[in-house]
Formats: C-alpha cells, structure tokens, sequence
C-alpha cells in the first residue's frame, strides 16, 4: 500500500490562477460590449487580434526560454493582457500599432523581467504607453465617433478594412476626438457650455463613454464580491482622482468636471481592471490605499496640466516604480505586535 | 451574552464533520499489541520501570520522567511487557523511537485505584502531582505537560480560564462527540483546574456548528458561573491564539504565552481526563479519537487506548484499504501523512483521516506568485505570505525573520488559499528549519571561536614568558662576563683616579650589574635558582668564543694603553710611567688570553676527533 506524502495543509481550494483570469475576463465583458454597442466592432475586432497575438507570443517566448509552453498558456495571464489591449487601443488603430503594443507587453514587460509573477510593470500598460509615445498621430485619430451599433457606425467589414488597411489614419467620417481631449484642448478658448455642444458629449455626460464606464464598473463590482480584488485600490484611485477634481477643478470654464472625470476616458477600466493587477500593485491594505490614491492623483494631474488626455497608462506605471518603495513601509501589524516592522532587518521595530 | 471579537482573516473549508458524528463513542476494544511510546509531548523521554518479560496492571506506570519536562506513561489494560524496542511512531518524519510493548493478556485487571471524592479538602500541590502521576499531558494539540501548565509563573495571574471546544479542523468530531456525552466529566475537570488557578472568569469556547455540544454543556453548567461561548465557525477559531482574541480582544504578546495576559487555554480532553484522574483516580490511558474519511466504512468515533495501532484502529472504522490514497494524523489543516498504518495512538491523536484520492487530491503543480494577496487576506496571525515565501525561498532568512516568519502557527490557511497552488507553509518550516539550524551553527561557530581565541593567547602568553626567561639568562650571562672582566681589569689595573680607562671601564661595569639587578627584580619577582648553573663561565667545556672574545678584548684595550701612553709621551705628561706598566700588563694579558684560546682549541679538536673515531 502506497500511502501518498504529502504535507499540510491537504484540503485545498479549489480556485487556481487560471480561473482566477478567467474571471476578469468574463467581468470585463460588459464593458466590451458596451463598447460595441456605442463606438461600434473596433474594440471587439482589436481584442480578438490582441489576444491572438498576445498568446502567440507568449508561446514563441516561452519555447525560447525552455519554459512549458502548454503549462503556462492555460494560467490565461497572456489572453487578459491582450484583453486590456484590446479595450484600451483606439477602435480603428492599425493592426500593426495593436501587434507592437501586444508584443512589447509579453516579451519585454513580462517575459523578458522572468515571466509571470516577475514583472515590475503592468505589462498592458507598458504596451499601450509605447504606442502611444512612438505613434502618437495613430493613437490620437482613431477613435470612433459614438453612436448606436446599428445607426451610425461603419459596419464589421469596413471597421476589420480600417484595421487590416494598416493606415495611420482611419475613414475621417467615423472618427472623433475624445470628450476628456476635445474638452481639454477647448476649455482655453470656449466657456464650458460652447464645449459641451460638441456631438462627442451627447446629451449626457459623454456619450457612450459613460456606458462603457458604467459597464466597466459593474464587472469591477462583480470582482470585488468575488473576493478576486480587494476595493482598496479602485476606491482610493477614485477617491484621489475625485478629491483632486473638486479641490482643483471646481470651475467648468477652466477644468473638465468630476463627472467627465469619472465616466470618459478609462478611469473604471484603469480602477477595476488595470491598477488592481496584483504582479504590480502594492500588497497590503494600506499600501493598496497608498497606491490607488497616488494614481488617482497623477490621472487628475496628467489630465489637467499634462500633454495627454488621458494618463491611466503613465499613471500605473509611474505607480509601479514606487511600488517597491510602498511596500517596504506599510507592512500590516502581526499579531502579537505593538507596531509594524517597517524597513529592512537590522532596525528591528517592533 | 458573551461579548466576542473577531480576528482577522481565516477561511471556511468543507467542514465535512457529519461523516463521523451520527454514531456515539464507540470503545475499541483491545488489540492483540500495545505500543507504548516513550515520548508522547514535547519535553523528555519517560524511562521505562519495568522488566521485559515483567506482567502488569491495568492503569500501573510502566515509565516515568525522572529529570526534567515530562509525565508517566501507564499501562492501558494487563498484559506482559513484551520488548524495549525501537518501533515507528507517529511523526511527520516517520522515524522510530523507543517504545514499550505489551502484549494484553485480556483480563484486563486495574491496580488498585485512589480517587479523591473531595479534591478541595487537599493541598493544591498535591492535586497538581496527582495530575502529573496520571500522565495527563495536553490533548489538543502539542501535549504541553498539564502539571505544569496548571503552574503559570509566580508573576503572572490567570484571569480567565478556557475550555477549547472549538475544534475548528475540519473532519475531526472527538471534542464535539465528548462534550456531547461527557458534558459532566468536562464541568467537574473546569472546576478542578479552576480551583487551582483560581480565575475570575471560566469560558467554554464551542463553534456554532456543535449545537448538540453546546445543548449538552449548557444543561451541565446550568447554575454556575461557567460561560458558554458560541463562537462563529471560522478556522482557525480554535488556535490558542485566536481564541483568546475572540473571547478577550487581547493578543498573546509576540514570543510570550498566554499567562502573559492573564489568559489560559485547556482542551476539553485534557478537561476529562483531569475528572477522571481525580475522582475515579485513573490515569490517562485512553481517549477519544476520531476514524473518518471516506475511505472507512463505519466512521465515527472511538475510546480507544493509548498505544493501540492505528491499522486496528482503522480495521474498527471499516477500512477499505483499496480507495485508501492518503493518511492523515490530524485534521486536513495542520495534520501529517503516515508511511504506514503501523504506528500507535498516543495522547495527542484525536483524528485518523483515511481519504481516497477524489477527497483529498495530490496539489496541482506549483505556478508562480502572482501576488494576488489571498494569502495575506486569510492569514489570521496579519503576516505577509508572500513576502516570506519569496524570502524564503531565496534564502534570505534575515529578511523572512525580520518579516516575523515564526509568528506564523502553520495552520495551512495561505496555502489552502494559494490560486498557484504553492506549499507556503512548507517553505516557512523550510525556512524555519534553516534559521534553526544557523542559529545552532551560530552557537558552536562562537564557542570553537571563543576556544580558538583563549588557546591563543595562552600560547602567547606561553611565548612570551619564555622569551621573557631566555632574555633573562642571556642577560644574566652578560652579566657574569661583565662582572668578571671588570673583576679582572680591577686586579689588573692600577687603581686611582688618574687611571681613566679603568676606572671608566669598572663604573661601566658596576652599573651594567645595577641594571641587570633592577630588571631582573622587575621581570621576574622570584628568581628560579635552577637557572644559576646555566652561566657560561661555570661551564665546564671550553668556550672558544668567549676566550676568542676575551682575547680580541685584551688587544683592543692594548691598544688604547699604547695609543694613551704614546699620546702622554707626546705631551711629556707626569702619569707616563704609570700607563707604562699598565700596558706592560696589558700585554701580558694578551698574552695569556692567546693561550688560553690556543689551549681550548687543541681540547676542541681532541674531543671532535674522539667523536668522529667513535
């Protein structure tokens, strides 16, 4: 009788890391479907390119680094990354812009820093960040105009066309400036009533972009009840970002509102999807607090007095340099402990 | 209502509890062999006091600790002592240790028995050695002597005692099962040891999914001042640690023991057993053990004795040995896997998990971190898991140290949790092991260094002395030569103060011979008279260089005589005639220092060539 060794604990969980990714990409689905209901096929066209290219690099890296191509391919971390890409790139970048930012977010992001578990930044966002530097012409005009999928929007073969045309510029009667750019580069010349006229905001409070934020933010929501993120991160982020707006930006005429703010641009996508990623975020409570807030501080800072509209993708990552830092200093109090050991061995503290 | 709070993190596993509770206790029976280990808790191994070959009574002591931590092991039913031999016994290691056999004879005969009907009328000391001949030792847990448990440190007051009927581990139902029938025994146990520390407060501490248990205590503690506590069903409520946070809010200081804040936690086993060794006046040699998993047929739980084999145990639970895959000691949470069934119950077993290979299936392999924190959300002692995985891993222990690695209880729950699927809590007693280790190593490392260190200086010191003693005899031999020429030149030369050579030469002399005294006074307190005959001018053989010496002396001075006396010729000074004869002396010495040299030499080279004849 072969009895099997093994030591304690042995009842386990039964939640893996590859269920745990499969559950961010399910709860990012309302968002992708937003997007396809109101900026039309581009976003889902981009996800499934970014995916495929994201797991095909991950396969050719891993057999360069002798690593179980199979093993890892099944933890599913590659097709969320690809999946980020995909909802964050504009709907009618250029299959090529989608490849370079997927690739320099597998091999050099994650792979090339050890793979999984390894990399200091969050590899979507280094991605989009390289894109969005070296192409800014197609970063910039691709964004699709809001509408109903079934009105306005160019259909599933002339968005794929758009794509696979490798243009820099897509069809200029179904693009639009973003609201947070079309409202940051008017706000100097215009009073906020003579912005807000522009068809990009609709009759709300951007049109589209507040669904897809909403459905962003609903699929954060199931997360969190599933105990696969903690809120400290996307709370504090939108608390920052929120306390920055209305200690700064109080005045319509001179700075997008807080509502702007919350639901245009990737402020839940970034809160719920991106900054909570849990290889390069901070890991205790209170350095999640730290972290979030930070970043939510740097979207509003970036957003307002910086060059770019919007600033999820350099906010995280700035945060991800200091995530060491942060970690360092807020390690929670063990039981038994009057205070925290903070710093290194040596200044023992407690 | 009893106030309670709560600790952080903590995890709600498939209890799993039901499989072993729709029986009552069921006894055993007798195995046809008892393994009676010597060590069955922390602290010493008892020493047998029987003889192989040697026929017992039930309940008689077969060994005991003479020296140190430990308490009595007793014989479990009347039989013969068999062998002292070295069996396997329950270890997560699987070794062998040394163990009493006894082989039952059936008869199953008591030695005679002193129960205490009214405890209170005897010393507290006299209760507590009745506890400890019983060989009552924890049974929850590590099996921490209760004797001395019982005796918290003279500075520290117990306040509030507890009864752990938590039993939060998943499968295991032996608390649950007693305090369901043997509410009464587990009352009269609380209020002995109650009597000794004398507390303010008595608590039972049970999770809320006994409510056959906690009917039971309650309607035996109905009139007394014993609380029962029903505490919400999260493991690990029913680590000392967390418990005392549940019941008191307060937290057992890091490296401290509960007594530090007035607290101390019993098992309710430990509770029954203290009953019966008082008022019936057994000791403990049996208890209750729990037989589950699904690869037993009849699971449920047992009174079984002390050293029976597990196989018999688990033959009595209905094993079906073919969907056996795993073996579990314990619960599923901090308990081991047996290499074989071969090995005894001892105080400390309360569960046997025979789990077939859906129930309790091998791990998945290993992926990496990805820090997703769920180890730090769930760890109820608010440590950092994957931190002190990866410094653990890496080796750096001081970091994994300075991150508090040994405050982590091992319950399991950080790997229970892990989405990659990492044994964490096999890296931390890794690590812990190597920290161990070090430390130990340290230990030796400075004491062979403190060694090494003292041995050197007593060799220098050893050195120096010598040297210190060489230096002396050449000194004092320089002294003796000095001593001598001056001797010598003082008969040879004309006294007076007009003879400046001389003179010069004598007060040279005489001082030399001050100094020499004066160093050899401060060197050496008590000159060693031994040392005398070593002076070179006692010697009887020849010394060539001396006379060599000697002679090159004499010419020199010779010299200086001629030069004065040629000088003072020159001048046409009073004092010539006296330098005249003085360097006629001269000469004569000279002369005679040739051939005393000649003369050592011829004697020299005799004895050279009687040496090289022979």
């Amino acid at each position: 009788m072969a009895l099997a060794q093994q030591s304690s604990p042995h009842a386990r969980n039964a939640r893996s890391t590859s269920q745990v990714m499969l559950w961010v990409i399910l709860a990012a689905l309302p968002g992708l479907l937003a997007q396809t209901l109101f900026f039309g096929w581009g976003n889902l066209i981009n996800v499934v390119w970014c995916i495929s290219v994201a797991l095909a690099a991950e396969a050719v890296i891993l057999k360069l680094r002798k690593r179980p191509v199979v093993f890892f391919l099944k933890d599913n971390t590659a097709a969320v990354t690809g999946l980020l890409l995909g909802l964050s790139l504009p709907q009618f970048a250029p299959w090529w812009v989608s490849a370079v930012a997927v690739i320099a977010a597998i091999v050099m992001a994650k792979q090339l820093y050890g793979g999984l578990g390894a990399n200091p930044f969050n590899p979507a966002m280094v991605g989009y960040a390289l894109v969005l530097i070296s192409f800014p012409v197609a970063m910039t005009t691709n964004w699709a105009q809001p509408g109903l999928l079934w009105e306005s929007a160019p259909g599933f073969g002339e968005t794929l066309g758009m794509i696979a045309s490798g243009k820099q510029t897509a069809v200029d009667a179904f693009t639009m400036a973003t609201p947070l750019d079309e409202y940051k580069h008017k706000i100097a010349s215009h009073t906020a009533t003579e912005v807000l006229a522009h068809p990009t905001f609709g009759e709300g409070i951007a049109r589209g972009w507040e669904w897809v934020n909403a459905a962003f933010l609903a699929g954060g929501l199931i997360l969190i009840s599933m105990k696969i993120i903690t809120w400290h991160i996307p709370v504090s982020m939108l608390a920052g970002l929120a306390l920055m707006s209305l200690a700064f930006g109080s005045n319509a005429d001179q700075y997008a509102p807080l509502s702007l703010h919350l639901l245009a641009g990737g402020t839940m996508l970034g809160a719920f999807f991106i900054a909570t990623d849990p290889v390069s975020s901070a890991s205790s409570h209170h350095g999640k607090l730290i972290y979030g807030a930070c970043i939510g501080i740097l979207v509003y800072l970036i957003r307002t007095w910086g060059a770019y509209p919007d600033a999820v993708a350099f906010s995280v990552l700035l945060m991800n340099f200091a995530v060491p830092f942060i970690d360092h200093y807020t390690p929670p109090r063990t039981y038994g402990h009057h205070k925290p050991r903070r710093g290194v061995p040596g200044k023992s503290q407690g | 209502m009893t106030q309670l709070w709560d600790f952080s993190g903590g995890i709600h596993p498939a209890e799993n509890k039901h499989i072993s509770t729709t029986q009552p206790i069921r006894k055993a029976g007798i195995p046809p062999l008892l393994v009676l280990p010597l060590q069955q808790h922390i602290g010493e191994p008892a020493e047998p006091c029987v003889a192989i070959g040697q026929r017992v009574l039930k309940g008689q002591k077969v060994a005991d600790v003479t020296g140190g931590m430990g308490v009595p092991v007793h014989a479990p039913t009347s039989g013969t002592i068999e062998s002292i031999s070295l069996q396997p016994v329950p270890h997560p290691s699987g070794m062998s240790d040394w163990c009493i056999t006894l082989r039952p004879d059936g008869a199953d005969e008591w030695i005679p028995l002193t129960p205490i009907a009214s405890y209170r009328e005897q010393d507290r000391e006299t209760v507590l050695d009745l506890i400890r001949e019983a060989g009552i030792s924890g049974m929850g847990g590590a099996g921490f002597p209760t004797n001395i448990k019982l005796r918290p440190p003279k500075d520290r007051k117990v306040n509030t005692l507890i009864l752990n009927g938590a039993e939060c581990e998943p499968y295991i139902t032996a608390d649950d099962m007693s305090m369901r029938e043997k509410a009464d025994e587990i009352l009269a146990g609380l209020r002995i040891m109650a009597w000794i520390l004398r507390p303010e407060r008595c608590v039972i501490a049970v999770e809320d999914n006994k409510p056959e248990a906690i009917a039971a205590l309650k309607k035996a503690a109905a009139g007394t001042q014993t609380e029962i506590a029903v505490i919400p069903t999260k493991y690990p409520s029913g680590g000392e640690k967390q418990l005392i946070q549940i019941l008191t809010g307060m937290e057992v200081p890091s490296g401290g023991i509960p007594a530090d804040i007035g607290v101390m936690c019993q098992n309710v086993g430990t509770a029954i057993a203290v009953s019966a060794a008082i008022f019936r006046g057994e000791p403990l040699i049996s208890r209750i053990t729990t037989v589950t998993g699904r690869a037993v047929t009849n699971p449920g739980n047992f009174e079984v004795l002390i050293g029976t084999p597990i196989d018999y145990l688990l033959s009595r639970g209905g094993l079906e040995e073919n969907a056996l895959h795993r073996l579990v000691l314990g619960g599923p949470m901090m308990g081991y896997t047996l290499e074989t069934p071969a090995v005894p119950v001892v105080k400390t077993t309360n569960c046997v998990i025979a789990a077939t290979e859906e129930e309790l299936p091998d791990p998945a392999p290993e992926q990496p971190c990805i820090r997703c924190g769920a180890c730090a959300e769930a760890c109820p002692m608010e440590l950092l898991p994957q931190q002190l995985f990866w410094y653990s891993k890496a080796g750096e222990l001081d970091k994994a140290e300075h991150l508090n690695l040994f405050d982590c209880i091992e319950c399991g729950i950080c790997s229970y949790v892990c989405p990659s699927s990492i044994p964490l809590v096999q890296y931390y007693r890794a690590a812990k092991g190597e920290i161990r280790v070090q430390q130990a190593e340290q230990l030796k490392a400075d004491r062979a260094r403190e060694r090494f260190e003292a041995r050197q200086a007593r060799l220098e010191r050893e050195q120096q002395e010598k040297e210190q003693r060489r230096k002396e005899r050449a000194k004092a031999a320089a002294d003796a030569q000095a001593r001598k020429q001056a001797d010598a030149e003082a008969a040879e030369t004309p006294d007076g103060p007009s003879q400046p050579v001389g003179d010069r030469a004598a007060k040279a002399a005489q001082v030399q011979e001050a100094l020499a005294r004066k160093k050899a006074k401060a060197g050496q307190p008590e000159p060693v008279p031994s040392k005398a005959p070593e002076e070179p001018a006692s010697e009887p053989a020849p010394d060539i260089e001396a006379l060599e010496k000697q002679l090159s002396q004499a010419i020199a001075k010779l010299n200086t005589m001629q030069s004065m006396l040629d000088d003072a010729k020159a001048e046409n000074a009073d004092n010539v005639d006296k330098l005249e004869r003085a360097v006629t002396k001269n000469h004569d010495r000279v002369k005679r220092a040739e051939e005393a040299l000649a003369e050592a030499q011829r004697t020299v080279n005799a004895t050279e060539a009687q040496t090289t004849d022979s």
